[in-house]
């Protein structure tokens, strides 16, 4: 059976949730392989075994640490040369793409971002991604090199499949172009104790509608184990992080449940949510266009209406 | 300094954008377009640093006759001059096509010396955020992507970049690839005098032989990936809309509980 390459998606040796998800659906098309570049394959490997991988490759160089993306695009084009895979999988984050962007140039393959889905269809492998803001689904395949395909958190759900998992240590020469843009600090995002706004299950995000007040977002997002979101209005207003931005410009999510608490659903915003499973929205405008998408909505104050939905949730867990 | 910005035209995202059927390309004809919202940030960065390092800022796109109105647009913002890649055999590019492009087109406008290459961080159609780093391969210079803070001082190029799970400040030597946030500043509207002044500005217009590709290396044709089929999504089923008369969020804890979210 041919040999599909999954890129470990790793923070520290830590690894994040989509590498399982990775592993599952990489099993659709044939034995996964696990790349694992940088510390921490040792103790990765039982998980990277348990979802299905038969081999962990595993390369340690400073320099993918070090450096922006290129070092570790080269460090995959050496597997992909070596290995002839039937496909390559990474996470569809900034770094993932960017990383798949450029062993597809290296390598001459086509590359499919932001994929929701992928199978063997017909001994090809073919793709799901959502368009448009979500108001189109294309497939699509690769047709000339090594499939390469990043696909986005929250595609499947995760399921084990025990292989062997067995390391093997590869090294590759990076060249010195690759070492050009160093990341010369890193300062890690402060814990909010809040799952990761595109590995979570369920989001609540706030908008214009808080007026700079998310304390009754957070404590409703809390109440139900939910990542925190913000509209493009609340970040530009300075209310909430960038990097909790939901939308066009911010993050794609595409959690089972997506509750937007004063959020009038510009396109903007639709871009970055509107693949949800379930769409819920507290608005006190019964004219925004987020009602339009939901599945739930309550037309009212958040500032009454998520308060007492916090208790009611508070209540109904025990 | 001498500063490239890439643009795009995009169809308007507030529009209802589509595909062609024959082809299964994104619809560019028929529907209005105007200059990527995020690629304004990239001409207002470039404008920026024109300004403080006494640069000249070329604007290059690569798309159909109808593309120059993205041109136009940063050229009233105050670029310098315009470059347009426009040629039929283009049409359905994919990414790595548009990279081989765009790389030959910096390579031609800069005698093959590039400075600073800007970009935004993606297009609002296609939204892959890959072209950058394709283009910075292509072209061997530093890629420094998704900056929402740039620095240049001393030939050396620093921005931050904020990740899912880090800010990393990245640092590179010029020459060097920059790909922007919509963080990065708030881009100028273009004044009466600007739009003015652009009637005048030069703009070139390049075949893909000017280049010197092979018309054969790009297109619907020379794409490594193929859209296979494309439908409308199915609009969502109407949900049901309660209006809160004081028992608003225990009804919504209700909808979450009959859900199976709590």
């Amino acid at each position: 059976m041919a040999e599909v390459l999954v890129l470990v998606d790793h923070v520290g040796g830590k690894l994040r949730k989509s590498t399982a998800e990775l592993l599952t659906l990489a099993r659709r098309l044939g034995e996964p392989s696990a790349v694992h570049i940088g510390p921490g394959a040792e103790t990765a490997q039982v998980t990277l075994a348990k979802y299905g991988a038969h081999k962990v490759y595993v390369v340690e160089d400073a320099a993918a640490e070090e450096y922006l993306v290129a070092p570790q695009a080269e460090i995959l084009a050496a597997l992909v040369e070596r290995t002839s895979p039937a496909a390559l999988l990474l996470t569809s984050t900034s770094v993932g793409k960017e990383i798949a962007a450029r062993v597809a140039v290296k390598t001459g393959s086509g590359v499919i971002t932001d994929a929701v889905d992928v199978n063997a269809v017909d001994g090809a492998v073919s793709t799901t991604q959502s368009v448009f803001a979500g108001s189109y689904t294309v497939t699509a395949t690769v047709t000339q090199g090594t499939p390469i395909v990043a696909l986005k958190p929250n595609s499947a759900p995760i399921a084990a499949s025990p292989a062997a998992g067995v390391i093997e240590r590869v090294e590759v020469a990076i060249s010195e172009a690759a070492k050009s843009a160093r990341i010369v600090a890193s300062e890690p995002k402060k814990a909010t104790g809040r799952p990761e706004l595109t590995e979570a299950a369920i989001v609540v995000s706030g908008g214009r509608g808080t007026g700079g007040d998310f304390s009754p977002v957070e404590a409703f997002a809390d109440s139900l184990g939910a990542a925190v979101g913000a509209s493009r209005a609340a970040v530009d207003a300075g209310w909430y992080p960038h990097s909790n931005q939901v939308g066009q410009t911010g993050k794609q999510v595409s959690p089972q449940l997506y509750v937007a608490c004063g959020i009038s659903g510009a396109i903007q915003h639709r871009a970055g949510m509107q693949t949800s499973k379930t769409i819920v929205a507290v608005n006190k405008d019964e004219e925004a266009p987020i009602f339009e998408l939901v599945d739930f909505g309550v037309v009212g104050d958040l500032f009454n209406v998520l308060p007492q939905a916090t208790e009611a949730v508070k209540a109904a867990k025990g | 300094m001498n500063i490239v910005v890439c643009v795009k035209y995009v169809p308007d995202a507030q529009s209802d954008r589509t595909f062609n059927a024959e082809d299964n390309t994104t619809d560019r004809a028929n529907v209005d377009g105007l200059l990527s919202e995020i690629d304004e940030y990239a001409v207002e960065e470039a404008l920026r640093l024109a300004e403080a390092h006494e640069g000249e800022v070329t604007v290059l796109t690569v798309g159909p006759e109808r593309a120059a109105d993205a041109l136009k647009k940063a050229l009233q913002m105050g670029a310098d001059k315009g470059v347009h890649v426009c040629d039929d055999a283009i049409h359905g590019s994919d990414a790595a096509a548009t990279s081989l492009v765009l790389a030959g087109a910096i390579t031609k406008a800069t005698g093959g010396s590039p400075e600073l290459v800007l970009m935004g961080m993606s297009s609002t159609d296609g939204v892959m955020g890959v072209v950058p780093a394709m283009v910075a391969e292509r072209l061997g210079v530093p890629q420094v992507t998704f900056a929402s803070e740039l620095t240049i001082e001393g030939g050396r190029v620093r921005a931050r970049r904020d990740g899912d799970t880090a800010s990393d400040t990245i640092e590179a030597s010029l020459p060097a690839l920059v790909s922007v946030t919509d963080q990065i500043n708030e881009p100028r509207y273009p004044s009466f005098k600007g739009i003015m002044a652009a009637k005048k500005k030069p703009v070139e217009t390049w075949s893909v032989a000017d280049l010197g590709i092979d018309p054969a290396q790009v297109g619907l044709a020379a794409a490594w990936t193929k859209v296979t089929a494309f439908a409308k999504r199915p609009p969502r089923q109407a949900g049901t809309i309660i209006t809160d008369e004081g028992d608003g969020g225990r009804k919504l804890a209700e909808f979450l509980s009959a859900g199976k979210f709590l």
